[in-house]
């Protein structure tokens, strides 16, 4: 298994191998502290997103690694060589900025070479690579347009295509979806994620949008407030996230601060059973995770399954399924996603398997 | 890293222009306020004589005030001309404002002495001005008031400052966003009330920084007098110009030159605090 | 711009207006005018029109070596306010260094301050170095003088540049130099020839520093002084004409290229 990317184009999964370490890594500016003593490993060929709410760092540390910022402390290493003193000039690292920054002046052609003239490629060189970049972006019939001419979509294949052209080991993407509206962004989410497979190049991704960040990565690193929360696959953080911010952050969740004793939860009018030892614990419990009970209680687990009963107090038609937002007794709001099943007034009863009540950690923001 | 080194190299020879063509010429004749002339010779003794001589003596206290009534004429009137102007640009003159705009620079940038000249031609006894008003017997004999004399400097300094206290005005009015406008009407505001409460107020800084420039441009001007002021016209520059040529005493007029520019620094700090004040950010 | 159907015309304002702009324009009209009279400058009406003094004036030499003169003068002092304006402008727009400040007021100073100012400023100094007066003292006043236009209309452009460029440039391997080479410039092209033209015209008409820095040889605008003190003839109104006609030239090309590149750029 190759260590470089570049070398193997058909590495369809990541490798393994980290090919960027951020080792302890501070930035202040002034007397803000946007990222706090952050270490993070990026593996080779794969596709990381780094997500977070605006203030939370993300974008800061994305720059830090393209080199348009220095740490104020901390360090940062691509395969044996320390990044942070080289210039951005020098670094084997290209970005795809957030409005695409592409040169008004040039044409899409010499917009995509430019990388490769002033690095002095060989100009034998530059046109084939030019076309395979355009080829692989789908834009190759409008290498002679000027960038002001093309859709905001179209810009942002060719400021893909400028930073793919010159091969670099690590492509860094700032939030280069998020001024497309809502159809073409989904269409360039998969196109970007069919790409990244196709190219085996690494992908460092910065979003705010969750759902973008669990449809595309391999891995997501969950950043707030200038540290690392949680970081792992998509499944991995979704079905285990390991704090309530993560938990409500990536999804939707229902909290359930609950006492504990003698191996029993209980919050509100909820109780069920838990392995958890801490007396005050807080679970997720996801709206999915908990069922509509039929007479007929079809859930085959259902002698595992905690029963209770509540008041619908509103429900929300989302065309498969349905939101319902109930009321256990005193005031406790759950919010259950149910499939679609026709509107439901009164009381009903719901049941959830207690394995599904996530015990996770509460920090103070 | 080495960009900061290209930073600071680049900014060395502006500096280095700046400070021998600029900071050393104003520093000399700041110096040469205060030297003397003695027997055709400027001497380089340090006195406080200039300044005194200029405030004791009545003749150019008198060229002084004049000077800045005039002025204050030519900023008054131009801001009467110019407002207005710009207000129906901005506001009311729909698809024709690109061009109209443009007409209004045009003026600008011709030549002061174009401008000058004509109106030295427009306004003698033989002039244009006398020439219809006679022809259209309206008067019977030229009016002399209207040349050489401090009311011609107003003239042809009000016309030439109108389009340059007109640039901030726009600029200013434009920058209102239109929303607030129509947020006034739609709280019941007249447009006469709307003008005064919201327009008028969001303007003031380019009004204030037109203004500000036709005042001082026009205190410092020597060459509308020479033109078109006469005697009765001559402005302080006037003098400061005579004092450099045959009156032959630098340091005085050095010391006139320095205090022409204490004035208009003070006023330019003076409305610099205006025009923050009323900005409204 | 939905505000221009806000009320009711305005018939007042609108006359007041036409009436400004009657007396911002009818004196070089009336100039103009007059430039084709045969019977000289003034007197009412105008009779007798003829091209008479337009012949007198192309051949007058003296007025046609004062243009030379001028145009001399003024190239060399786009090219040095160009050049010291930019680099100002670079300098104001990205580094700190200390006395920023005094160095901005400083070099926006001669913009504001009367001309005479400057003027004698810079004779005293001719004076102290013990230079002679010539072409060239008028054109080494003319550049300080005119740095300010520079500066001011090249950082206004730099203001505009979008700096996500830049970094994209680098983050393309472009040096520091190539960046601004290949990038920065060409953003400022716009910028550069309308501050270019500005200075042309500024050079061309500058009476007030030039008049204390003058020498034996005339530019345009003191060679046609001069001859206002001997007497005025519509030759001066004819080749005032023809300058009225090239400023307005110049200035339309200014404006157009100004607002070219403030609306131009994006789609």
């Amino acid at each position: 298994m190759t260590q470089s990317a570049r070398n193997s184009p058909h590495v369809a999964t990541p490798s393994g191998v980290p090919l960027v370490e951020v080792r302890a890594v501070t930035k202040n500016f002034g007397s803000r502290e946007v990222l706090k003593s952050l270490s993070l490993p990026i593996t080779s060929g794969e596709f990381l997103t780094l997500l977070g709410e605006s203030g939370s760092g993300k974008t800061t540390l994305l720059r830090l690694i393209a080199g348009f910022e220095q740490p104020t402390s901390g360090e940062i290493w691509m395969a044996q060589i320390r990044l942070d003193p080289l210039p951005a000039h020098q670094r084997p690292v290209n970005t795809v900025f957030q409005h695409y920054a592409l040169f008004p002046h040039l044409s899409v052609r010499e917009n995509v070479a430019y990388g490769l003239r002033v690095k002095n490629t060989p100009t034998s060189e530059i046109p084939a690579r030019v076309d395979e970049a355009l080829g692989m972006v789908k834009m190759s019939e409008y290498a002679g347009t000027r960038p002001s001419k093309l859709s905001g979509g179209q810009q942002q294949r060719i400021a893909l295509a400028r930073a793919l052209v010159n091969r670099p080991q690590l492509l860094l993407l700032d939030e280069p979806l998020s001024a497309l509206d809502a159809n073409l962004r989904k269409q360039m989410q998969s196109e970007l994620k069919v790409l990244q497979r196709e190219v085996g190049i690494t992908f460092l991704f910065v979003t705010h949008d969750q759902e973008e960040a669990m449809a595309l990565s391999d891995r997501v690193a969950l950043l707030r407030n200038g540290t690392l929360e949680q970081i792992g696959s998509p499944r991995e953080i979704y079905l285990h996230p390991a704090t309530a911010y993560t938990a409500q952050f990536i999804g939707q969740t229902n909290l359930l601060r609950a006492k504990v004793a003698n191996g029993v939860a209980t919050c509100g009018a909820l109780r069920w059973p838990t392995r958890s030892a801490n007396p005050a614990t807080t679970f997720s419990l996801r709206p999915e995770a908990i069922e509509l009970s039929t007479n007929n209680s079809g859930n085959s687990d259902s002698h595992d399954a905690v029963s209770f009963t509540a008041t619908i107090h509103q429900q929300i038609y989302g065309g498969s399924s349905e939101l319902l937002e109930v009321d256990c007794g005193a005031n406790q709001l759950l919010r259950i996603r149910v499939p679609a099943c026709g509107p439901l007034t009164g009381q009903q009863n719901f049941s959830f398997n207690p394995a599904d009540a996530i015990p996770v950690r509460e920090d103070p923001s | 890293m080495y960009s900061r080194a290209y930073k600071s190299l680049a900014s060395i020879p502006p500096l280095l222009w700046v400070g021998i063509f600029l900071l050393l010429p104003y520093a000399l004749m700041f110096a040469h306020s205060f030297w003397q002339v003695r027997d055709g010779f400027i001497v380089h003794d340090w006195t406080l004589g200039n300044y005194q001589a200029l405030f004791r003596n009545p003749i150019y206290l008198q060229v002084l005030f004049r000077t800045m009534r005039i002025a204050g004429a030519v900023t008054l009137c131009s801001l009467l001309l110019g407002y207005p102007l710009a207000y129906y640009l901005s506001f009311r003159s729909g698809a024709r404002k690109e061009f109209l705009y443009q007409l209004v620079i045009v003026p600008l940038w011709v030549s002061y002495l174009v401008r000058g000249y004509a109106w030295k031609t427009i306004l003698g006894s033989e002039g244009v001005l006398n020439g219809a008003l006679q022809y259209l017997h309206i008067t019977h004999a030229p009016l002399a008031f209207l040349l050489y004399s401090p009311f011609a400097v107003v003239l042809m300094l009000t016309h030439i400052y109108t389009p340059f206290v007109f640039l901030p005005i726009y600029a200013a009015l434009e920058n209102i966003p239109r929303p607030l406008i129509e947020a006034s009407q739609d709280l019941g505001a007249s447009p006469r009330k709307t003008f005064l409460k919201v327009i008028l107020p969001l303007s003031l800084p380019g009004l204030v920084a037109g203004a500000t420039f036709a005042f001082v441009l026009s205190l410092g001007d020597f060459l509308a007098p020479l033109l078109v002021g006469g005697p009765s016209g001559t402005m302080i520059s006037n003098v400061v110009q005579s004092l450099f040529g045959a009156a032959y005493d630098w340091p005085l007029g050095a010391a006139i030159s320095v205090s022409i520019l204490a004035i208009t620094i003070a006023l330019l700090v003076f409305t610099e605090r205006l025009e923050r004040r009323w900005s409204f950010k | 711009m939905s505000a221009t159907r806000a009320t009711r015309r305005a018939p007042f304002l609108t006359l007041y207006a036409l009436a400004v702009f009657a007396f911002i324009y009818l004196p070089i009209v009336v100039l103009i005018l007059y430039s084709f009279n045969r019977d000289g400058v003034g007197g009412f009406p105008p009779r007798h029109l003829t091209f008479a003094w337009y012949r007198q004036l192309f051949a007058d030499s003296a007025i046609w070596t004062a243009v030379l003169n001028s145009l001399i003068v003024a190239v060399g002092s786009v090219v040095l306010s160009l050049t010291l304006g930019l680099l100002a402008a670079l300098a104001l727009d990205r580094a700190e260094f200390p006395g920023k400040t005094l160095f901005r007021r400083l070099v926006l100073l001669p913009l504001i301050l009367p001309g005479i100012i400057t003027g004698l400023s810079l004779l005293m100094f001719a004076v102290f170095a013990g230079a002679q007066l010539s072409l060239l003292t008028v054109f080494l006043g003319h550049g300080t003088a005119l740095i300010s236009v520079a500066t001011t209309e090249l950082f206004a452009g730099l203001q505009k540049l979008d700096r996500a460029q830049e970094e994209a440039s680098l983050d393309l391997g472009a040096t520091p130099l190539q960046t601004f080479w290949h990038i920065t410039l060409p953003n400022l092209k716009l910028s550069l020839v309308a501050a270019g033209l500005l200075i042309f015209t500024l050079s061309m008409d500058e009476i007030a520093v030039t008049f204390f820095l003058i020498g034996r040889d005339n530019t345009l605008p003191l060679e046609i002084w001069g001859r206002l003190r001997r007497g005025i003839t519509p030759e001066i109104n004819a080749i005032s004409t023809l300058i009225f006609l090239g400023s307005i030239a110049l200035i339309t090309i200014w404006y157009r290229l100004r607002t070219h590149a403030q609306r131009g750029r994006f789609s």
